[in-house]
């Protein structure tokens, strides 16, 4: 294996499944569907040897070479603790994005090319360890998101299509002012990221970049006020745009923070933690007590996206080393558990064509699996222990107490909020009376089963054993720990 | 004792092989699980054998270690352990095969069953934790088993109701014991239970960590004001109400200060705050109970009232005596549950004036009920008289006074509305439209009544001075050894006997007139509607939270999104200003964003000067 670039093999392997799908006739569509398949379980199953050859503490797997020279401009990537559980969450979550996407009949060809496009985006971002290669990956994943929302999306598919498109890509503009500004504030003549992790940059300058990076990552995240893009793009993606959105992209912004903001600009981080803390906590509640409110089930799963992910950032304001593991936890736990909701969600919207709570109900009686599996999600969801959520959230909480003792009460206090809107949830959707049009309506198929139950397997094998995750997330961070300082 | 883990591990092994292949062993399903209980049952007494042989042991493995944050998993197992895990089987045991006779006509036989086996599984490892995570993480896995047999019949809006309130009510409380297991790492540096409990806490650590802890006995032993979920938990099926209800998960509360009682015994104020909810919620309940007239809500209040007496016991010191409380409670509560599911399979109704007379055809009930029932209402020599005598003279003796009169006057409530639920339900003449369907219930019900009797009424006796209070010897935990003391058991013998004697006068002999207390009466009222606190709370907690939640999501629309697509609509005007030949939105927007980039940078060249 040695010197084999296992990274770029990965990475690359769906661009080759694009040319191959292409290269199906388009109405083929059995065919095209089971090429993708192929492709993407052939890129986890790559995904699972890197796991088996992970070493703990350091950077594995790395590839670097010049690519631009002159600009200092390199193909580096590798993988540590901090973004490998992230790489492997999206080469999962592309599998099952993949399977739940069987019943697609529009425009088929494309669908499945745009989709192993967004992975290959995906992949890229977690390994990239280059600043503009970074960026290159970072915009890549926009564009399939955008036409996967805006062509196979529901009725206001353009407008939440475009408003995704143009405020994260406003986001990542930002970004890359950030960017340009630490390469020259820097003045080491490279985007290297390791490289420039190494630079101390005075206190007034790391704040100015600070700001332009915190909004990049911030609408990405997305914290609390930057977040009213997430509802809509959720509302009317396809469900595979769903899950990837929730699942992967928006721990785009979480990984943006810990591998970029904390370790190269640590001084603007000590300044503006409190208001990133403050943000946090926000999101927890405003998301929660919003997710109380809602009639639509995936609107609903949006704002719960807002509350889960505020207990990322909390994680990394209070910057301990408990509470930065429970925030790269809580990023991988969000990706499985909101992946099955959003899967759930939409197997529930193909039988009942409604995402309205209030037409739902009885769902328990008329097809117990799909709302057992549903039952399941909400309960991972709400933190249960035993599941990866509680792990995750308790690090937060128990990390967090020292630096922000009330904020830490605040966000222990929010689980109340969770499992009353879930419950509530529950109670609407799976129990009461079953409205007599959905008696007779088919149970979850094979295939349907088969794309929950990786997530639901791994939610439960980390909250039931989380050492051996947290053995591999723990030495990065204890890293960029040592960066950050005190 | 390596073997222990098989303690919980027999009855999940069940809940797995019944949720994966539970519609094939269909009407067999209970093989699986009761087999899985009894089998638990016979190891823990072996572990009881070998702990009363004197040893105990502490098995810890690494579960989660990030260098400053270490947490274990484990089994623990001494004395408290060994009687706790007794208690558990043997109930789970006799109400499973109870079950057997009680649910057979149910078409999600196999599902209760699997959810009996993982509530069994947890309740188990909740005793057994060696770390205080462990405990907590068993403390949810119990409350989702609650969750899911409470809403057993979810097609019933009430059933689902009453599930939902019951998680979220004691999810509040877990709240406090979450926060006070972190309260307790950064005290203690871990969270092993021997550790924690070994450790030396300032005061002040000592109170907010017990305070916090205690919060969450509130919630799962159903104490005021967090009680509330408890009454409502009866639309489960009634042997769950005995189980889960009754005897074990509620008691986890109980179970939870008393395995920290070291902890709680180090704050004054902590011990005065258990001992003081305690008495509230003893004396609210018992008050309630006696207005009910739904058998198994009065039982309910019964229980809150027991279980505040318990807090009573551990508030006062009395810590071996309010374990021994649980344990006799434990056994009649769950007998008298049982009994009352026996009445309700025949009766079809829940009311008890709608009954009368049932003694006539159901010998067998009605005699056990009447063990449980005197159990419970202290009557002399019977398990409870004994176990709550020993809390009653421990308050006496430490002087709370408040808090023994409470706890009296608990006792003569507890004995009235006892003889008000057996008279009214089995003496008396039956209903015409009882005599035709009311019958014995099937031996399967019975059987389990039967076995259940022997130690709810003489359990007690293992805790008495005629065996030389051998239980609280056993259990003792730095307290002086028991005195008799006269006069508090003259007391408690004379309200025991008031209670059941007045109660036997007014429901049962027709001597008093029977408008003696008019339904228009306040006091009255405030009874029957518990005290108005559901209604306070829904207006008061709920509702406004729903209501804060939708206008704050007005807002989010309104006024966050709003200001976004306000900016959206501004751009396109000033688009359309600037070059009105092209109105596309796309470009609009492309042109503020290239906008937006000169001006940041030029603004970060100024200020950041590079």
């Amino acid at each position: 294996m040695e010197g084999f670039p296992i990274l770029t093999a990965i990475i690359f392997l769906p661009v080759l499944g694009i040319a191959l799908v292409m290269a199906l006739p388009k109405e083929r569509h059995a065919a095209i569907r089971w090429t993708a398949l192929a492709v993407a379980l052939l890129d986890l199953a790559l995904g699972a040897a890197l796991v088996a050859l992970f070493k703990t503490g350091a950077m594995n797997f790395i590839e670097r070479f010049d690519w631009i020279a002159s600009a200092g401009i390199s193909y580096h990537l590798g993988l540590d603790g901090i973004s490998m559980p992230l790489f492997v969450l999206a080469l999962l979550l592309s599998v099952v994005a993949v399977v739940a996407s069987w019943s697609i009949t529009e425009r088929v060809r494309s669908y499945f090319a745009l989709l192993l496009l967004l992975e290959v985006g995906m992949l890229g971002v977690f390994a990239a360890l280059d600043f503009v290669l970074f960026y290159v990956f970072w915009e890549l994943v926009l564009i399939p998101m955008f036409f996967l929302i805006g062509i196979w999306g529901s009725a206001r598919r353009e407008y939440a299509a475009i408003k995704f498109f143009i405020y994260t890509l406003l986001g990542s503009v930002l970004m890359l002012v950030g960017i340009i500004s630490l390469y020259f504030a820097a003045g080491i003549g490279s985007f290297d990221i390791l490289k420039l992790q190494g630079v101390v940059l005075a206190r007034e300058v790391q704040i100015v970049i600070f700001a332009a990076f915190f909004l990049g990552f911030a609408v990405k995240v997305p914290i609390f006020p930057f977040h009213t893009w997430l509802p809509d793009a959720h509302v009317e993606a396809p469900t595979a745009g769903s899950v990837l959105l929730a699942g992967v992209l928006l721990k785009m912004g979480g990984y943006g923070f810990i591998r970029i903001a904390l370790p190269i600009l640590p001084k603007a981080f000590h300044y503006y933690r409190p208001a990133i803390a403050g943000l946090a906590i926000v999101s927890i509640i405003y998301g929660a007590a919003l997710a109380l409110a809602q009639k639509d089930l995936k609107k609903l799963i949006a704002y719960s996206s807002v509350s889960h992910m505020g207990y990322v950032m909390l994680g990394i304001a209070a910057a301990a080393t408990a509470s930065l593991n429970g925030a790269v936890l809580q990023m991988v736990s969000h990706g499985l558990i909101t992946g099955m909701l959003f899967l759930l969600v939409g197997y529930i919207y193909e039988r009942t064509h409604t995402r309205q709570i209030a037409e739902l109900g009885g769902l328990s009686t008329a097809v117990p699996k799909l709302a057992g599996l549903f039952g399941f999600a909400a309960l991972a969801s709400l933190g249960l222990p035993g599941m990866s959520g509680f792990v995750a959230e308790f690090l937060v909480v128990l990390g967090s107490y020292k630096a922000y003792i009330w904020l830490s009460i605040l966000a222990a206090s929010a689980v109340v909020l969770t499992a009353g809107y879930l419950l509530w949830t529950v109670q609407r959707v799976n129990f009461e009376s079953l409205p007599a049009k959905f008696k007779g309506l088919p149970d979850a198929s094979l295939r349907e089963i088969a794309s929950v139950a990786p997530l639901a397997t791994a939610t439960l094998a980390i909250g039931l054993y989380p050492l051996p995750l947290l053995a591999a997330i723990n030495p990065a961070v204890g890293g960029i720990m040592k960066m950050v300082g005190g | 004792m390596t073997y222990a883990w098989l303690i919980p591990a027999l009855p999940a092994a069940s809940f797995i092989i019944l949720l994966f292949l539970g519609k094939r062993f269909g009407k067999w399903s209970h093989f699986v699980s009761v087999g899985a209980i009894l089998s638990a049952f016979a190891i823990s007494s072996f572990i009881l054998y070998q702990v009363i042989g004197g040893r105990g042991s502490e098995v810890l493995i690494p579960w989660l270690s990030i260098g400053e944050l270490d947490l274990n998993v484990g089994i623990l197992i001494d004395r408290l352990t060994a009687v706790m895990l007794m208690v558990v089987t043997s109930v789970a045991s006799l109400v499973q095969i109870y079950s057997v006779g009680y649910m057979k006509e149910d078409r999600r036989y196999h599902w209760y069953f699997a959810c009996l086996s993982l509530f069994t599984a947890a309740m188990l490892m909740l005793v057994l934790s060696a770390n205080y995570v462990q405990m907590y993480a068993s403390w949810e896995l119990v409350g989702l088993c609650s969750y899911l047999l409470i809403g057993f019949w979810f097609e019933k809006k009430a059933a689902a109701d009453a599930a939902k309130k019951a998680f979220v009510t004691t999810r509040i409380g877990d709240v406090g014991f979450l926060l006070g297991l972190v309260v307790l790492y950064y005290a203690v540096g871990n969270l092993d239970v021997g550790s924690v409990l070994a450790a030396r806490l300032a005061p002040a650590v000592a109170t907010a960590a017990s305070l916090l802890l205690f919060l969450g006995a509130m919630g799962k032993s159903a104490q005021f004001p967090l009680h509330v979920w408890l009454p409502d938990a009866m639309e489960g099926p009634t042997p769950v109400s005995a189980l889960i209800h009754a005897a074990t998960m509620v008691a986890a509360g109980v179970y939870l200060v008393a395995r920290s009682y070291p902890i709680f015994a180090a704050s004054g104020v902590a011990m005065d705050v258990v001992a003081g909810i305690g008495a509230v919620t003893a004396l609210m309940a018992a008050t309630i109970a006696l207005v009910q007239r739904d058998i198994k809500r009065i039982l309910a209040y019964s229980t809150i009232s027991q279980l505040g007496l318990m807090m009573i016991g551990l508030g006062v010191g009395a810590y071996s005596a309010a374990v021994f409380h649980l344990t006799t409670h434990a056994f009649f509560k769950a007998l008298l549950f049982l009994g009352a599911g026996s009445v309700i399979h025949s009766a079809h109704t829940q009311d008890i004036f709608e009954m009368g007379g049932l003694a006539k055809k159901m010998k067998g009930t009605a005699f056990t009920f009447a063990v449980g029932g005197l159990a419970l209402a202290g009557f002399p020599g019977l398990s409870g008289f004994w176990s709550k005598e020993g809390i009653l003279t421990a308050a006496f003796v430490k002087g709370a006074y408040p808090v023994f009169a409470a706890a009296l006057l608990t006792s003569l409530l507890t004995a009235f509305y006892v003889g008000r639920l057996y008279f009214v339900v089995f003496t008396g003449s039956m209903r015409k439209n009882m005599q035709a369907k009311v019958h014995e219930s099937p031996l399967a019900m019975v059987a389990p009544l039967a076995v259940l009797a022997f130690p709810a009424g003489l359990v007690g006796l293992i805790g008495s001075p005629l065996f030389g209070n051998a239980f609280q010897g056993f259990l003792r935990l730095g307290e002086s050894g028991e005195h008799v003391n006269l006069m508090v058991m003259g007391l408690s013998i004379a309200v025991a006997l008031a209670g059941l004697g007045f109660a036997w006068i007014k429901y049962s002999t027709g001597l008093l007139p029977s408008g003696l207390i008019k339904t228009s009466n306040p006091f009255f009222l405030l009874l029957k509607n518990k005290y108005y606190l559901d209604e306070i709370y829904t207006r008061g907690l709920v509702a406004p939270v729903v209501g804060g939640s939708r206008a704050l999501f007005s807002f989010d629309s309104g006024v966050v999104d709003g200001a976004v697509n306000g900016t959206a609509w501004l751009t396109s005007k000033a688009g359309d200003l600037v070059r009105r030949a092209q109105r596309g939105q796309i470009q609009d927007y492309g042109l503020v964003m290239v906008l937006g980039i000169i001006v940041l940078i030029f603004w970060m060249l100024t200020f950041a000067r590079l």
